[in-house]
């Protein structure tokens, strides 16, 4: 290790320099041989990000990752069936210009709605996924997401399983006006009611989570676990400067900063979140994981 | 009257704000108690138990201020994480004690600052949405003024949501809306008329029961009628048994 390494070493591994405030213009990995990580400005080889599931091997740096992959990274193989897949939003307030912004957003990311929902099963444990896609309208919630979410909460409540939901969003849709914001209601009574059964529901933050889901089904989760980094806000950073007219401090609104002030449970690395879902769908599940004797 | 002038008439400096529905619909009778009993008291919500019509009923409104000194005081109803745990705490004592509760929206939004963010205003607002929703007796949200997003969300998630005519009820500001989609903050006409934030596009898309017309001076006459129209609603509302209740609640939302 050379000494500049060794200082990159020695940073904070996660620092809200060049994240958040310009959080909507960062990149993905493009398909270069080179990419410099935001963080730390190492270069860092295309291939190693990849095999490194997108986090910066020099500081740690969670890159954005879409939906698809996710689910890739977090289920058991071939264990994925996805639910409402062909579900799609409509203009239903007629808000200019959101026709044309949904068609792009469906032709950019490949998919039909900011998020993904479906069954899986998680190291072996069977579980209901929501997935929020950043690549989609910046994850915003509109009636569909909200609906998705809600069934998938409804669908585990009978079938009593656990739910697992990776959030990413810029918060309401706001081409859907108030429909977007009864989306928060909606999706918080599923959520109630899956809890009111005893169910157990995880939370993954992820950058960056803000706004109305916020507010909402990410700050819900019996437990709240987040990505290390991840900008995590009711209010966006450049919302709250140009309220209060003062910078803010380094770090504010990181996940590191929410489990300081008490508000979520755990900041867990990327490659170490299987494992992490894993033991936590284990410890609630009805069986018994103490090994043999114990009670059922 | 176009969006706008609702937008106007909603923000008006003149405008009833909640201690004025409280003080004209419930009297003498309203006591009011302070406190989350976690952090402090945030004045930009008011909250307490009346009598109405001889039952007791827990009272909630989002506060602004009539005067430049109130409203610096109640910053300018855009209350903190503690505000909603206040009301939370009101609506939990509302439930055990059996008497149904009301709430006066009338809010620009949440506080968006510092504080706000370092105790969780995100995970206030989301409680309220959750524990309201089993919240074992009924609740009415009026909206008098300015519904301004989860902020006010928070605060409407009932068996009923009211509005006063000139009234608005909308996701983003007129202002953020117009600086987002064409970059000029300044087409809030525009962007008023986009977001359907009026009473009577809110009446259309289901998202709320009544419209209370306004007179031109918001006199007592409508108060009266006010009183007696929320009284009806909770003898209607108290008929139900709580599963009855609670699953229209749910429906209510589930449909949008």
């Amino acid at each position: 290790m050379n000494t500049a390494d060794f200082f990159n070493f020695l940073k904070p591994k996660n620092e809200l320099e060049n994240q958040g405030q310009e959080a909507e213009n960062q990149p993905f990995i493009p398909d270069e041989l080179w990419v410099k990580c935001p963080v730390c400005k190492s270069p860092v080889l295309s291939s190693d990000l990849g095999e490194n599931n997108k986090v910066c091997p020099k500081c740690g740096y969670h890159f954005r990752i879409g939906a698809r992959q996710r689910i890739e990274l977090t289920v058991d193989k071939d264990s994925f069936r996805e639910f409402d897949a062909d579900m799609v939003s409509e203009n239903i307030i007629d808000f200019p210009d959101y026709t044309r912004k949904l068609k792009n957003a469906k032709a950019n990311s490949g998919e039909n709605e900011s998020v993904i929902t479906g069954e899986a099963k998680i190291g072996g444990c069977e579980t209901v996924i929501a997935v929020m896609n950043s690549q989609f309208m910046m994850g915003s919630m509109g009636t569909v997401t909200g609906e998705k979410i809600t069934r998938a909460f409804e669908y585990a409540t009978e079938n009593k399983l656990p739910v697992v939901v990776f959030t990413v969003s810029g918060g309401a849709r706001m081409q859907e006006g108030i429909m977007s914001l009864m989306q928060m209601a909606k999706t918080s009574g599923a959520v109630k009611r899956h809890s009111d059964a005893g169910l157990l529901y995880i939370t993954v933050l992820t950058d960056p989570t803000t706004g109305g889901v916020t507010a909402s089904f990410a700050m819900e989760g019996d437990i709240i676990l987040s990505e290390p980094g991840a900008l995590i806000a009711f209010a966006g950073p450049r919302v709250i400067e140009q309220t209060i007219r003062q910078k803010l401090p380094k770090g504010f609104q990181s996940a590191e900063f929410l489990l300081e002030k008490g508000f979520i449970d755990a900041v867990v690395n990327r490659n170490e979140m299987k494992d992490t879902l894993t033991k936590l769908l284990k410890l609630h599940s009805n069986k018994s994981v103490f090994g043999e004797g114990a009670d059922e | 009257m176009s969006a706008f002038d609702s937008v106007t008439a909603a923000r008006a400096n003149d405008r009833p704000t909640a201690i004025d529905y409280i003080t004209r619909i419930f009297g003498d009778s309203f006591m009011e108690l302070h406190g989350d009993r976690r952090f402090s008291d945030d004045k930009a919500v008011i909250g307490g138990i009346a009598e109405l019509n001889g039952s007791a009923v827990t009272v909630v409104g989002l506060e602004k201020g009539r005067n430049l000194n109130e409203r610096m005081d109640r910053n300018f109803g855009s209350a903190h994480p503690e505000g909603y745990r206040k009301a939370l705490r009101l609506m939990k004592q509302a439930e055990k004690f059996h008497r149904p509760v009301i709430c006066f929206v009338d809010t620009s939004g949440a506080y968006c600052g510092i504080g706000a963010e370092e105790r969780g205003q995100g995970q206030a607002i989301a409680e309220n949405l959750m524990e309201m929703m089993t919240l074992e007796t009924p609740i009415l949200s009026i909206l008098i003024g300015e519904g301004g997003s989860g902020g006010a969300l928070a605060l409407a998630v009932a068996d009923e949501v009211w509005m006063l005519e000139n009234a608005i009820y909308s996701v983003i500001s007129p202002e953020g809306c117009a600086s987002i989609l064409w970059k000029d903050s300044s087409k809030t006409a525009e962007a008023s008329e986009c977001l359907k934030l009026t009473s009577h596009d809110l009446f259309k898309l289901g998202v709320i029961e009544r419209i209370i017309r306004e007179p031109k001076n918001l006199d007592s006459i409508m108060f009266d009628s006010l009183k007696n129209l929320i009284a009806q609603t909770f003898e209607k509302l108290e008929a139900y048994d709580i599963q009855t209740l609670l699953s229209k609640r749910y429906n209510r939302f589930r449909k949008f």
